[in-house]
């Protein structure tokens, strides 16, 4: 490719190498110059994540830990690269594993804000995916969706849930596995461009592990997300209540203590989000109730306040009085 | 007296400088990005100037935040179409203005053997003009 032998008028003849035009540079703190870990905290603002983090998740104690861990390595790692010593960026790619409804979206947010506040990923958005985002229906579709996925993800976190399910070994032509080789690709190639987040139960990501050792090999830190407690799953739903402006009226904390105590031994009880779904029930009949009387002036009270009967007319409820 | 003494096609933006590297072209990118334009990758091996309408490299890129998803697709471009020209293309959806933004050659070929002009004499002593591509005469795939 010959190169034109001209200037335009008023450039400078320097030398057509460019100078290291970083288009990541644009919308990250400049950590370039921190010398202590102080510097790196302060100019990053990730301080202000990891309250956030305290603030808003109940319990998830061993993970707010391994988050502190990690965010250390990385201020370190940063301090390192300023200095001149290790250059290369660190694998950052992560499984986070758990039952359903343990905050691992919730947490891989969080993650996704870190990884960028410390200058790890450019753009900090997560996305979010299963395995029909990643895999095609018929032989030549997979790889594009895959590449579709990927390119949104760039600059940010990818995070697939369930990602046992792109491994189906009963189906040798199964077209998950173009996937997970795509995926290999880009989590060992570009590392700069994007973070993998893979999340799902954990005896059933230790098999997808296993099978596919390739993939072991290039996750970095493997979190695991601890099943609530009764008492944890309270405090969650109080805390659910208190945001979208309600509460328990009189007895109806402990109504629901008991709710939980027995939901929590039934089949498909997914922790944080099981909650939820109790309390969007209890106010579905919280406003049937006040619905049923028509003329009644209501106030603020009323409108607030779930009541022990929006909480005991549940199925969890009328199964244990049959046995 | 040689009328384009560097021998290369100057379509959009950029093309009188020096090749943009991978760098500047994420630079040029990432602008576009920020500013809301949707990328497209497009190529052909016949670039005539009148020839506006070039092959699309799959579909245009919505929803992108960040460069380096658009240089993936070039990359992929180029791997596929090593000897063709390529552009990228930024899409301003802006109602109103719903066009063409950003334009500029980011892959092309070794030799670029360049157009000739054509002279038609007709009736009186009329003159008809058109540019020939030299590569152009070759079958599709075969040009460049
Ligand atoms: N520790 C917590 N404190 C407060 N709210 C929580 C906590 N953990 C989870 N939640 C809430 O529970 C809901 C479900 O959490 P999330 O979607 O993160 O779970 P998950 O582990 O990703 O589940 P799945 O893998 O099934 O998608 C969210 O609305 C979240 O806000």
């Amino acid at each position: 490719m010959a190169a034109p032998e001209y200037r335009i008028p008023g450039q400078a003849t320097a030398s057509p190498e460019p100078a290291e035009v970083a288009p990541a540079a644009v919308d990250q703190p400049s950590l370039g110059n921190a010398r202590t870990v102080a510097q790196v905290l302060a100019e990053s603002q990730v301080e202000s994540v990891f309250e956030e983090l305290d603030r808003d998740l109940v319990g998830l104690v061993p993970v707010k830990q391994r988050i502190r861990d990690i965010a250390a390595l990385l201020v370190i790692d940063k301090l390192r690269m300023n200095v001149g010593l290790a250059a290369e960026t660190p694998s950052l790619h992560m499984s986070f594993t758990g039952n359903p409804g343990t905050g691992k979206t919730t947490v891989a947010l969080r993650m996704a804000e870190i990884l960028h506040r410390l200058g790890y990923v450019r753009k900090g958005h997560l996305v979010a995916v299963t395995r029909d985002d990643l895999v095609g229906q018929y032989i030549g579709h997979t790889a594009p969706k895959t590449k579709e996925v990927l390119k949104k993800a760039m600059g940010g976190v990818l995070f697939i849930d369930e990602a046992y399910y792109l491994y189906r070994p009963e189906n040798e032509r199964d077209y998950g596995q173009e996937a997970i080789e795509i995926l290999l690709q880009v989590m060992e190639n570009q590392r700069d461009d994007l973070v993998v987040i893979l999340a799902g139960y954990k005896d059933r990501m230790d098999t997808f592990f296993k099978s596919n050792p390739g993939m072991s090999s290039r996750i970095a830190h493997h979190l695991d997300f601890p099943d609530y407690s009764v008492d944890e799953l309270h405090r969650i739903a109080e805390r659910m209540l208190a945001q979208r402006h309600y509460r328990f009226g009189d007895g109806a904390a402990e109504v629901f203590h008991r709710y939980l105590e027995r939901r929590i031994e039934q089949p498909h009880f997914a922790n944080a989000r099981s909650v939820r779904n109790a309390l969007d029930r209890a106010r579905l009949r919280q406003a049937s109730r006040l619905f049923a009387a028509p003329d009644r002036e209501l106030d603020r009270e009323d409108l607030t306040t779930l009541l022990p009967q929006d909480l005991l007319a549940s199925r969890v409820f009328a199964e244990g009085s049959k046995h | 007296m040689m009328t384009n003494p560097v021998g290369r096609i100057t379509q959009g933006q950029f093309s009188f400088l020096p090749d943009l590297n991978d760098a500047e072209i994420s630079a040029q990118i990432q602008y576009g990005l920020d500013k809301g334009y949707s990328w497209s990758v497009e190529y052909t091996d016949d670039p005539h100037p009148r020839n506006t309408f070039w092959e699309m490299f799959g579909m245009p890129m919505f929803d992108l935040r960040d460069a380096a998803g658009i240089l993936m697709e070039v990359n992929n471009c180029r791997k596929t179409f090593p000897r063709h020209y390529i552009r990228l293309v930024a899409f301003d959806a802006t109602r109103s203005i719903e066009s063409i933004a950003m334009n500029f050659i980011v892959n092309r070929p070794e030799n670029e053997p360049g157009f000739g002009l054509l002279r038609q004499e007709s009736d009186g002593r009329n003159m008809r003009y058109t540019v020939r591509s030299y590569a152009g005469d070759k079958p599709e795939g075969e040009r460049y």
